[in-house]
């Protein structure tokens, strides 16, 4: 078995930053593919990058912008109805405080 | 012949020359349908109705003698991952169950233009994060060639529509090799366009520095056909590139003579399967007796690829997928303490095994203090992967290799070791890194299982008429040296 990169409490961390919620089962399940994994991708570190820039967009010719025009969008109607949590107008949630 | 097995071309040549009914068409695709999806599953929903009404549309128009538009009825098969208005679209995941978008994706907006017919909507792993199928939340879609095997992922529904007779085309995405490996395994032409090339508006996105919409077809030109249509700039997508689009269809032609073909020897060591590297080998053998000029290359970073595609997979994967929150749409757990505890609750009931393992791993390697050694390091592996394919690209135009080290595996095989599994993108995801197109092409079988092998062909940024044109000539060897086989039909 690999060097332990990562412990139950980095899972429990991350879950949070995530907004998810695990079981202990499956925190358990997770440190050990986890590790596995991040084992596997340390295989990087072999290639020697120190005068690499990183790459941001892959294709120069891309990333173009449209004209700033008001336009038409989706009526509010037909969006609102994707959800049964809505009252005049709004998103209904839970409360925050 | 029932009107299902044809191919796209065909098809459109017999439309606009008043040779069939597109109701019977539809009808037959159906009939096909209902008679083989219980054993493929490679449909989540179907359009049935709609598809009749528009093939009698069109049947109408032609017996009017009214103009038809191009695609004038040609049944297409639609991954789960890309909007369809109307129709529910919910990338194979329960969170976003009863999601029925309020508006067509580009890709969709075109067919539909050109006067394509949605079939219905195909199975995929959840969010495109899979290499199998099996990672659907509603169904695992079995290989024509042999049910207990894996169509491959995560377009596979799309792939078995197409290899089954279930439509004439499919339309797929492609992120790591999501429409060249099911492609592969399942004998059919899986193309995956120039980063760039085909608008992503309204596909749900997984890695949006990956992304990329792709055809899965039964012929090299029928992937033109569909190229012809859904390719070009659209202001709705800021990556999509203001590049010329050619016709696709007249790349289709005689004569490799004058392209130069690198085959890269990382690509032939181990754990390649030997009768794959066979089949490959020998289409290779076939492209120099066609005039082609063949050397080998060496892409020389190529072994730190995967684990760079898949960190930058993930950290993307983690950031698209935070709006799924249970807020404005999709599924919402109601039982919850307050509005964090609404989030945590509906994301994790939600989301799969592999879409949370995905989504951690990424939101790991972008948290403070692990973002250099993981997210950024990868970023610069990308610019050597890239390096390594634009060194390459100077002396030669195509770069042929397998698509898959592996034929289709048996379901269940590798579904409990996420590493073993990531593997199987090992040939297909250097091509969505550096940006590139790809197609995979059936160049054989192997012998015991009767299982497809798929030959990759790869070029330059924007150079998909090379591709189809390579993939054009060695089609046309293998239909007439090969012994045309059809999957089996299914048992019961």
């Amino acid at each position: 078995m690999s060097e332990k990169i990562i412990e139950k409490k980095d899972v429990e961390y991350v879950a949070q930053l995530a907004k998810l919620e695990l079981s202990e089962e499956q925190k358990e399940l997770y440190v050990k593919q986890f590790n596995d994994i991040l084992t596997y991708f340390k295989k990087l570190n072999e290639l020697d990058t120190r005068e690499v820039s990183p790459t941001s967009q892959i294709l120069h010719s891309n990333l173009t912008f449209h004209e700033d025009i008001p336009r038409p969008s989706l009526p509010q109607e037909k969006v609102m109805n994707l959800t049964n949590s809505r009252k005049d107008g709004y998103f209904k949630v839970p409360k925050t405080l | 012949m029932q009107l299902n097995e044809l191919k796209g071309i065909d098809y459109i040549r017999m439309v606009h020359e008043k040779e069939l009914s597109v109701e019977q068409v539809i009808l037959d695709i159906f009939s096909q349908i209902d008679k083989t999806d219980k054993i493929f599953k490679a449909y989540l929903r179907t359009n049935r109705d709609e598809a009749l009404q528009e093939a009698r549309v069109i049947d109408r128009k032609i017996s009017n003698g009214e103009k038809i538009p191009p695609l004038a009825g040609l049944p297409v098969a639609v991954k789960d991952i890309i909007c369809t208005e109307g129709i529910e679209t919910n990338c194979a995941s329960r969170i976003l169950q009863g999601f029925i978008p309020p508006f067509n994706a580009t890709v969709i907006r075109k067919i539909k233009d050109a006067g394509a017919i949605i079939l219905g909507k195909t199975n995929m792993d959840e969010f495109g994060m899979g290499s199998s199928n099996e990672n659907s939340a509603y169904q695992v879609t079995t290989n024509p060639w042999d049910i207990t095997r894996v169509p491959g992922g995560s377009s596979g529904g799309s792939a078995v529509a197409v290899a089954a007779d279930e439509a004439l085309v499919a339309l797929g995405t492609d992120t790591g090799g999501s429409v060249r490996l099911p492609a592969s395994f399942c004998g059919v032409v899986g193309l995956k366009p120039t980063y760039g090339r085909v608008s992503r508006y309204g596909v749900i996105a997984y890695a949006s520095s990956l992304d990329q919409v792709g055809v899965l077809t039964k012929s090299v030109q029928d992937a033109a056909l569909m190229m012809n249509i859904i390719c070009g700039y659209d202001e709705m997508d800021s990556t999509s590139a203001k590049v010329p689009v050619p016709d696709f269809l007249s790349a289709c032609r005689d004569d490799i003579s004058d392209l130069r073909f690198g085959v890269p020897g990382e690509y032939f060591k181990e754990g390649l399967n030997p009768e794959v590297k066979d089949a490959v080998l020998k289409a290779i053998d076939h492209i120099s007796k066609l005039g082609g000029k063949v050397e080998e290359i060496s892409l020389p970073s190529i072994e730190y690829a995967l684990p760079a595609y898949y960190l930058i997979g993930m950290a993307e994967a983690s950031s698209n997928l935070a709006k799924f929150d249970g807020v404005q749409y999709g599924l919402r757990i109601d039982d919850n303490d307050d509005l964090e505890d609404m989030y945590r609750k509906t994301r994790s009931s939600g989301f799969g095994p592999e879409v949370i393992r995905r989504i951690m791993l990424g939101t790991y390697a972008l948290s403070s203090g692990y973002y250099d050694a993981y997210y950024l390091k990868a970023q610069k592996v990308r610019t050597v992967i890239k390096e390594d394919f634009d060194k390459v690209f100077k002396n030669i135009d195509i770069i042929l290799c397998p698509a898959s080290p592996v034929p289709a595996f048996k379901i269940g095989e590798k579904i409990d070791d996420p590493l073993t599994m990531y593997l199987t993108d090992t040939y297909t995801m250097p091509v969505n890194l550096a940006g590139l197109p790809g197609m995979s092409l059936n160049c054989g079988f192997t012998n015991e299982d009767n299982l497809p092998i798929g030959l990759q062909i790869i070029s330059r940024a924007f150079e998909e008429e090379n591709i189809l044109r390579v993939g054009y000539n060695l089609e046309r060897h293998y239909n007439h040296t090969l012994k045309i086989k059809r999957p089996k039909p299914p048992v019961g």
